[in-house]
């Protein structure tokens, strides 16, 4: 590592933060490029399961939420693909890496959402451990991502009270309602534990070493569980995982240790529901392509 | 073509940076603004910047370290206390009892 290189990375390790003119070590940039190219990429293909859900919710008040939580995920993307586009890599190529398979997006998002109970789950769980990295992104040394987390953070604190309040109608509905949560929580328990990533440490973990997560992902893991255990048990759902149980000596939480390849082999674009997804966003994209044409043959 | 967003949150605060966005032209920009910076009523007003019309300075030398225009440039402790000695207040002034 070269002089410059060594001096800008004790800058960011020390909560030092980076512009967009600013000069900044090429594996910095190629870092930061795939990390939050990856996060844009997971806002778009996000609202693709709930999609699926806004002509069968429940009530016109669940429609017109999901819509709007749809629409605020929507909009996240494109603040993203903006910071992405300013780090160099245009909104087109990250489109076109997206629909090709080459660049990832989240876990979470490679699968089906079976009944009204997972879009429940969905909004109520993976939004909060999609919250707890969000958080640790306001610290970001790139303080252009780091900005306009903050605009991302506010709108989710609203998606999260949302999918609450879906889990908590149906909990005190009928039996068969809450057994719909139950069996969500059973389908996406194991997602959840793969949400924050394998327990490597954040010394060894590239995005850390430059500070553009503040956290590893074992401390993310932990907090999540440290926040939503408690709120999941409180309402007589159960977990899971047998050897779930926090201890109280160490202050950890301890569980069924996750399958670590079968996260990998999700990411890589083997989930249950990877390649639908993919083909439905490549299918919009074909679709839409004239608006570009027509806005930009009007604008010149 | 880039633009540069700035928000004012409520009546009488600053514009603040918000981010940035991309329109092919002035219309679109404002389409595109209003959608991602103000569709939940979290600005009362927004400006729209071409981003090369932003000038930044980003040096601000002081090589003559002139603190005499600074609070910091003033340390009045040893002075004050000479001067309350002198007209004999130092035992009646604020903070004497500690």
């Amino acid at each position: 590592m070269d002089a410059r290189t060594q001096e800008f990375l004790e800058y960011v390790q020390s909560g030092g933060q980076v512009e967009t003119g600013d000069w900044m070590p090429d594996e910095y940039r190629s870092k930061l490029v795939k990390f939050i190219e990856m996060h844009g990429n997971s806002e778009l293909m996000g609202v693709l399961p709930e999609r699926d859900w806004i002509l069968r919710a429940p009530t016109l008040q669940r429609k017109l939420a999901l819509t709007a939580k749809i629409q605020d995920e929507v909009g996240h993307a494109q603040l993203i693909y903006r910071v992405v586009e300013d780090l160099g890599k245009p909104r087109t190529a990250c489109l076109d890496d997206l629909v090709s398979g080459k660049a990832k997006f989240h876990n979470v998002f490679h699968y089906p959402t079976k009944t009204w109970g997972d879009v429940g789950v969905i909004a109520w769980l993976v939004d909060a451990a999609a919250i707890v990295s969000q958080k640790a992104l306001l610290k970001c040394s790139y303080a252009p991502y780091a900005r306009i987390m903050k605009k991302i953070c506010w709108e989710e604190s609203f998606h999260i009270l949302h999918g609450r309040d879906v889990i908590l109608a149906m909990v005190t509905g009928t039996q068969e309602q809450f057994e719909l949560v139950q069996e969500a929580l059973d389908r996406w328990w194991e997602p959840l534990m793969h949400f924050h990533g394998n327990p490597i440490p954040a010394d060894e973990d590239p995005m850390f070493l430059w500070r553009i997560k503040s956290q590893g992902n074992e401390e993310a893991r932990q907090q999540f569980l440290d926040g939503y255990v408690p709120q999941i048990r409180e309402l007589g759902l159960e977990i899971p995982d047998p050897a779930l149980r926090k201890d109280e000596e160490k202050g950890v939480w301890l569980y069924t240790e996750p399958d670590w390849e079968k996260l990998r082999a999700v990411v890589t674009g083997n989930g249950p529901a990877s390649q639908e997804r993919l083909a439905f966003r490549r299918l919009s994209r074909e679709d839409v392509a004239w608006v570009e044409r027509v806005v930009l043959a009007e604008a010149a | 073509m880039i633009y540069e967003v700035f928000r004012q949150e409520r009546r009488g605060q600053p514009f603040q940076h918000a981010g940035s966005l991309t329109a092919p032209d002035t219309r679109f920009a404002e389409i595109y603004a209003r959608e991602q910076y103000g569709r939940r009523q979290e600005s009362v007003a927004l400006w729209l910047v071409p981003r090369e019309a932003v000038r930044e300075i980003d040096d601000f030398p002081d090589e003559f370290d002139l603190k005499y225009r600074r609070v910091d440039g003033y340390s009045i402790k040893t002075r004050l206390r000479e001067a309350r000695e002198r007209a004999g207040t130092l035992e009646t002034a604020p903070g004497a009892e500690e």
